[in-house]
């Protein structure tokens, strides 16, 4: 036996009193018949959401100015795809950890490029459009500072975009075959044509959303559709879900830093990667706490222990 | 074969180590110390008892497919089992968690104990917010699209993708299950071979 000096939040001290019957079987049986029975009741009286996925057809049928909206800025260059940086593209460095660009050292392993993927690959797919291929063509042979007077142009007009009897009416000059291209694009989407042609564009089979979940969330229809459902980041984001349910719960802490400064107010344009770090040293600290002098005290001095073991204190 | 070459059989040694640190008394105990009389203690096994009905559950959807839930009245029930013993679950995690936090579970020579715990907490969370990934509707649309910039800023996003569905259920179904089942194995038996922290002593003597 050691005569080292007692170190009360690192050493146990050796029990010398009385144990008792324990049956671990019998136990961990009942635990999973009550688990059990618990479960079975909260699905009945509960059970789950399971709001439909929206598709791209929906959402230019319901809000097709947003649509269109969305696809002129996947063309132009400023929706959240175009601009976002690793892993998508090189648009940008993204957020920054102190001094350290973490996401643009990764690299753009997912490459997406919004003016081709979103735009110009799903027009070649459309048959039987003479105007569009014609306009396909034209924009192909043209140089690329002549396609941004065109796509400027049609930007400076599109603040009045309208969409009447089925089409898209922006009333731009010098405009080349963009408007072409939005308005059929924006048919092309309320058909559901352009859904299939954003998955199935990496092979008939596939699993990877990638783009037209980038191309949703780019657009203001599933974000509006999220915050009546109580999901935006100010009202505590993604720890919700649809309808009256805890959601993950578990994961208050995390969205917690999205609430308060600095994080919501000066470090916001940073607040991803800077909310992940906190995250992890609180973690790594959770992790090591019984090697921490201080934290791994605190129960010792806290002494709730005494609630847990108030039948041992009282012996 | 002489004895001296049977006891060096990496085999041999192997049980009587195993044997030694986890004879059949302390792996399924039939006493306990008389200190181990709190509510609190429940919550361990708790957790455990959820997690195989959050796994019975899960198998029970993987059998016909990932989207059979959504056209099976039977199948949304399955996946409400599912949901609620993950929160179950979650809920005896964490009160499990801080409970060993205030008895200073960590004392003793546990703190392998500690940590394997607080990664299986971590994994878990990992998982949990996988499936949430894979359900295939307006939740699991926004709640990647929006996770996606947290785990892209880090650049994990290079290379884990949360808006590819294939690689988000089988991180969901294979890879984190089987992290965590692991892990909570590894728990098990570490709390087994230690045993459960006793109570603090203001006037302890000597050192475990």
């Amino acid at each position: 036996m050691s005569t080292k000096a007692f170190r009360p939040d690192v050493d146990a001290p050796t029990y010398k009193g009385g144990h008792s019957p324990y049956d671990i079987i019998k136990e961990g049986t009942i635990a999973i018949v009550i688990v059990s029975v618990l479960t079975l009741l909260l699905s009945v009286v509960f059970g789950s959401p399971d709001d439909a996925a929206i598709t791209i057809k929906t959402w230019s049928n319901k809000a097709p100015v947003d649509f269109a909206s969305t696809a002129l800025s996947e063309l132009n260059g400023t929706s959240g795809t175009a601009g976002y940086g690793a892993p998508y593209n090189t648009a940008s460095d993204g957020q920054k950890l102190g001094p350290f660009p973490l996401a643009k050292w990764a690299g753009a392993t997912i490459p997406v490029n919004s003016v081709q993927d979103f735009v110009i690959d799903p027009l070649k797919s459309l048959p039987n459009q003479p105007a569009l291929q014609s306009g396909l063509a034209t924009w192909t042979k043209a140089p690329q500072s002549t396609r941004d007077t065109w796509v400027a142009n049609y930007t400076k007009a599109a603040s009045n975009m309208k969409f009447v009897n089925g089409q898209v009416i922006v009333k731009a000059s010098d405009a080349g075959p963009v408007p072409i291209f939005i308005n059929d694009l924006t048919q092309m989407a309320r058909t559901g044509a352009l859904d299939q042609a954003l998955i199935t564009g990496n092979g008939y089979y596939t699993t990877d959303y990638t783009k037209p979940l980038l191309f949703l969330a780019d657009g203001s229809y599933i974000g509006n559709l999220a915050q009546k459902q109580h999901l935006l980041g100010e009202q505590w984001g993604m720890m919700n879900e649809t309808g009256s349910y805890p959601g993950q719960a578990w994961l208050w802490l995390y969205t917690f830093w999205y609430q308060v400064p600095p994080f919501s107010t000066s470090l916001a344009d940073n607040a991803d990667v800077d909310v992940w770090g906190m995250m992890m040293l609180l973690s790594v600290l959770l992790l090591l706490l019984p090697f921490i002098p201080g934290l791994r005290a605190l129960p010792r001095k806290l002494k709730v222990y005494r609630l847990i073991w108030r039948e041992h204190y009282r012996g | 074969m002489s004895t001296t070459e049977i006891e060096r059989q990496w085999t041999t040694r192997l049980r009587k180590r195993v044997a030694g640190k986890l004879p059949p008394e302390k792996l399924l105990p039939d006493t306990q110390p008389s200190y181990v009389s709190s509510w609190i203690y429940v919550f361990g096994v708790t957790t455990l008892s959820a997690m195989i009905v959050v796994i019975v559950t899960g198998c029970v959807l993987a059998l016909r497919g990932p989207q059979w839930w959504h056209g099976s009245s039977f199948g949304h029930f399955v996946n409400s089992l599912h949901l609620w013993s993950v929160e179950i679950f979650f809920f005896a995690m964490v009160v499990h968690l801080w409970g060993k936090f205030f008895m200073g579970a960590w004392r003793g020579g546990r703190s392998l104990t500690w940590m394997t715990g607080v990664i299986t907490f971590l994994a878990s969370v990992a998982t949990a917010f996988t499936g949430y990934a894979s359900q295939s509707n307006f939740d699991s649309q926004w709640i990647t699209t929006q996770a996606k910039d947290g785990i892209n800023a880090t650049g994990a996003g290079s290379f884990f993708n949360v808006l590819n569905l294939g690689q988000m259920l089988m991180w969901h179904i294979v890879l984190l299950p089987l992290a965590a089942v692991v892990l909570t194995a590894l728990h098990v038996l570490l709390v087994r071979i230690k045993g459960v922290v006793p109570p603090y002593e203001e006037n302890a003597g000597e050192a475990q």
